[in-house]
């Protein structure tokens, strides 16, 4: 039907190794774990039917069209399917290329999406500077009394109800970044002599509207011997652009931040500067490990992206790794009952499925309660909540139900969209729960402990050093 | 393309949305879960109700359109690879569980039902639905059943067709035939439902199912035997068997999917051995123990290395999710896998294995073998890629030696895939001139303008 060579534009599915393509057998194994087939039940809406398209379109019998189009952007790329694939398709891959080639084709162009994709991806998210000038309006905006104005006066009414329905996600901004809170808390406690070296990635998201997590997770670290270091050059590790057919900016972005934590050396001075790069957010730390794949065919990085995959670490997965210290208080005076709730990209992306439920499980007064599906996507899906309301909306409500079903006190996830979305969902639902990353709740257990040593007037360097004793 | 007044009919039966005819969708119906085969169909309907399904027939009855039915699409032989141009029936949505008759011990479904519901829903009132079949997860009952699917469990409990009591099928011009009781005892008449078991769609199509059930065994034990060859593990499964002990699963795995079995689930298999076998006793505990020390002691005689228990439910269910996924796993190897369903009696297995790893050397074809070892169900997977045609070629003809070998055994060439497309041109010597002739009878008395499914199991 279309030849491509006649486009004159590359096709990017048709550029991609065929193997990748022809590792699905269709045997649809995946059928049953993939949340858009399991709602529609529709071949189309399914991996092994979107992995027919991409070959279709590969052969050249299918057009980039506006079907296959909507169609990518109507799978959330939770990755449950890699999960669950027995023959090892690497969907991910085939995700970022055909949402890459749909935006290549520009079949879904208009001028409005334009104009955001261009603000959005390539002016704002680009940039740490920009992102955080943004939060400071924002801030502004939620803490001034001009939301609840505006929330008050009604004038959301006029915006349509599907857009009414995102204001309540708009993350709530946080005052301090992570490096101000890094410099007020934390900086007094890395140890003298570290076991080991680590440095943060903290985020776009992450470092505007949970830099309490950020913190939180320096802080674990320290306590568990660690030095942290927070690279000033580090940018947004570019997940958001991979997974919006923004290849070329995920590159660039992915290319700051190698020489942000891995600068090049000379030869014979030390390679390898840190021991991990740790990630808090499963959304970031899935799309970092495969920086090597992402740069496979840049010489001056291809060695270094592939160093850097190999050092990535999910915080709870490293925390396991180096055998952490299991906490010697509770984070609470009342016992707390806990429901895990598995980010996709943490679990599906990273594989880290049983590392946050260990580090839950070493909390005194932390009561670890079987959320059912726990690790099917709560519609989050980076952006998808704001792209496909509607599907976003169902698989919320469908996550919500398993939550109130066994009405825990704490949501853990270790994922700032998830966050997001499962805090939404309670305040909708009525819900009485709050939702916390698994090392906070770590972070608060250790720090209920320290003020009770403190009580016993020891010094803050006492508690670091108590000789192997838990703290 | 189907013409714009059929759609329309269509459409008014089933609702706009529920007919699908873009190039996109229409793609991604083209195939099942065979390999190399793809057919575009004209348009897929996706009926709610028997009565949708009966109007449509009608029409296609009055127009000769062929109408391929499918669930899930994960048959292994094509049986759901569409007729050019022809209709998708798709019954995913017709996924209803009617009832679960616990007085009776039995459940009445829908079609689209998956197997794996039909399990929860059976255990959720304490009794147990045995048909396990590789896909069990996404599979749907309605495909089991006009598969007769076999499953993990056959050697103890049997097949799909051990199970179903009673169906509702739609016939070829639209009528409804209602065919079998709940009642255990029923001989009034002909046996017509079993007709419509394993006939692959193409006498008619199912729109209700009744279910036995059967309370669910109090203890289980899952075990793993490592061997280091191959005729060991053979010969330990006829001893097992001839001392009268009938695990409900016994299955083994060849060095080649072990290999690709363990990169998948990682679940610590062995990779220096020849042969795994993967079994479960389940009865009444002091049975199941005893079954399971006289397997140890059988295994060990034999040969085997090793013999080791499962701890845990977690660590059984473990085992047998891994080994549901062999056939998929050993897409790794290659980008084409040919999957076989090659059945011989159980005194034959250790010929007909052998056989099989001598026909993958002459022709050099890589062949990774695992099945039902219990049963005699073999799945020997080829292991190529399609666009090589002289491979393909060389493929093709060590297939023929392995059906005609397990024919001359006393075997056939299908244990629980069906035929469909792949294994067609082999069913006339796998069954003899009888036997076909009163086939195409049947068929032509059931579809007279063969609109069922046509080019199916026999031309």
């Amino acid at each position: 039907m279309n030849d491509p060579k006649k486009e004159g534009v590359e096709n990017l599915l048709q550029g991609l190794d065929y193997s990748v393509l022809q590792q699905c057998m269709h045997c649809g194994l995946c059928l049953p774990s993939c949340p858009t087939y399991v709602e529609t039940l529709r071949e189309r809406s399914s991996p092994r039917g979107r992995i027919a398209m991409m070959r279709a379109i590969a052969d050249g019998d299918l057009e980039t069209s506006r079907i296959f189009a909507e169609e990518m952007y109507f799978c959330l790329g939770c990755l449950a399917c890699e999960t669950a694939c027995p023959a090892g398709v690497d969907y991910a891959t085939l995700f970022e290329q055909s949402r890459a080639q749909v935006e290549a084709s520009g079949v879904l162009d208009s001028r409005g999406r334009r104009l955001v994709r261009a603000l959005a991806l390539r002016w704002i998210f680009t940039s740490r500077r920009r992102i955080s000038l943004l939060a400071k309006a924002l801030y502004l905006f939620q803490k001034s009394g001009l939301r609840s104005f505006v929330r008050a006066s009604g004038l959301l009414r006029l915006l349509p109800a599907s857009l009414r329905e995102l204001e309540p996600l708009t993350p709530e901004i946080q005052r301090a970044s992570t490096r101000t809170l890094y410099q007020q808390r934390y900086r007094f406690l890395n140890p003298g002599s570290p076991k080991y070296r680590v440095a943060l990635l903290s985020g776009c998201v992450q470092d505007i509207a949970f830099s309490d997590v950020n913190a939180d997770t320096i802080g674990v670290l320290q306590l568990n011997g660690c030095e942290v270091i927070l690279p000033e050059a580090q940018q947004c590790c570019g997940s958001l652009h991979a997974h919006n057919g923004d290849l070329a900016s995920a590159r660039d972005l992915a290319r700051v931040n190698i020489d942000a934590f891995l600068p090049k050396r000379a030869r014979g001075e030390e390679a390898e500067a840190v021991d991990a790069i740790i990630v808090n957010a499963g959304g970031c730390g899935s799309h970092m490990r495969h920086y090597d794949r992402l740069l496979a065919d840049d010489v001056d990085y291809a060695e270094r992206a592939a160093m850097w995959s190999r050092k990535v670490r999910d915080i709870c997965e490293f925390l396991v790794e180096i055998d952490f210290r299991p906490p010697a208080a509770s984070p609470d005076s009342d016992v707390l009952k806990v429901a895990y709730h598995e980010s996709c990209h943490l679990k599906h992306g990273q594989g880290v499925s049983d590392q946050p439920r260990r580090v839950l499980e070493s909390i005194p007064g932390v009561e670890l309660a079987q959320l059912p599906e726990a690790d099917w996507c709560c519609g989050s899906a980076g952006i998808y909540n704001i792209t496909q309301p509607e599907m976003s909306m169902k698989l919320l409500d469908r996550k919500m139900g398993h939550i109130a079903s066994i009405r825990p006190d704490v949501v853990a996830t270790g994922n700032p969209g998830c966050v997001i979305q499962i805090e939404h969902g309670i305040r909708k639902h009525g819900l009485d729960a709050r939702v916390q990353h698994p090392v906070s709740l770590l972070a608060a257990a250790y720090e209920r402990r320290r003020v009770e040593v403190a009580k016993r007037d020891l010094s803050p360097e006492s508690l670091i050093v108590e000789g192997g004793r838990p703290i | 393309m189907m013409d714009a007044a059929t759609l329309s009919q269509f459409r008014s039966i089933v609702g706009d949305d529920q007919v699908l005819d873009s190039a996109e969708d229409l793609s991604v119906y083209a195939y099942d879960g065979t390999a190399t085969l793809r057919v575009t169909p004209g348009c897929v309907l996706l009926p709610d109700t028997a009565e949708q399904v009966a109007r449509i027939l009608e029409i296609a009855h009055r127009r000769r359109l062929a109408v391929v039915t499918r669930g899930s699409g994960t048959g292994l032989a094509g049986g759901s690879v569409p007729v050019e141009g022809g209709i998708v029936l798709c019954l995913v949505r017709m996924n209803r569980i009617i009832e679960v008759d616990e007085a009776n011990l039995a459940m009445v479904v829908e079609p689209g039902v998956t197997t794996q519901r039909v399990a929860d829903e059976a255990a959720a009132a304490g009794l147990f639905y045995p048909p396990d079949p590789g896909s069990i997860k996404i599979s749907t009952i309605g495909g089991n059943v006009a598969n007769n699917s076999g499953g993990l469990r056959g050697l103890k409990y049997g097949v799909t067709r051990d199970y179903v009591m009673a169906l509702q099928v739609v016939l070829a011009d639209g009528q409804v035939l209602n065919t079998g009781t709940k009642c255990v005892k029923d001989v009034a008449g002909f046996t017509l439902k079993d007709l419509f078991i394993g006939s692959e769609g193409t006498l008619g199509v199912i729109t209700s199912i009744t279910l036995k059930l059967i309370p669910p065994p109090a203890a289980k034990q899952t075990m793993v035997a490592h061997f280091e060859s191959m005729t060991d593990a053979a010969q330990t499964v006829s001893e097992i068997i001839r001392h009268k002990i009938i695990p409900c699963t016994l299955e083994f795995l060849d060095r080649v999917t072990i290999a690709c079995v363990e990169e998948y689930a990682a679940i610590g298999l062995p990779l220096d051995v020849e042969a795994l076998l993967l079994l479960e006793v389940d009865g009444h505990p002091a049975e199941v123990a005893e079954a399971a020390d006289e397997i140890e002691r059988l295994a060990l005689a034999h040969g085997a290395r090793e013999v080791r228990r499962a701890q845990s439910e977690a660590e059984a269910i473990g085992l047998a999710s891994a080994r549901r996924g062999a056939f998929s796993a050993l897409a790794r190897l290659a980008p084409t896998v040919v999957l076989e369903d090659v059945t011989v009696p159980r005194s034959e297995l250790a010929r007909m294995v052998a056989h099989i790893g001598a026909v993958g050397e002459r022709y050099r074809v890589k062949i990774g073998t695992f099945g039902h070892m219990g049963d005699g169900n073999l799945h020997p997977t080829f292991l190529t890629d399609e666009r090589d045609a002289e491979e393909m070629g060389r493929v093709e003809q060590a297939m023929r030696e392995v059906f005609e070998f397990a024919v001359e055994l006393g075997g056939t060439i299908t244990g629980e895939h069906g035929v469909g497309l792949a294994k067609k041109p082999f069913l006339a010597g796998a069954i003899g001139p009888v036997a076909m002739d009163i086939t195409r009878r049947l068929k032509a008395d059931f579809d007279p303008e063969g609109i069922l499914n046509p080019g199916k199991i026999f031309d």
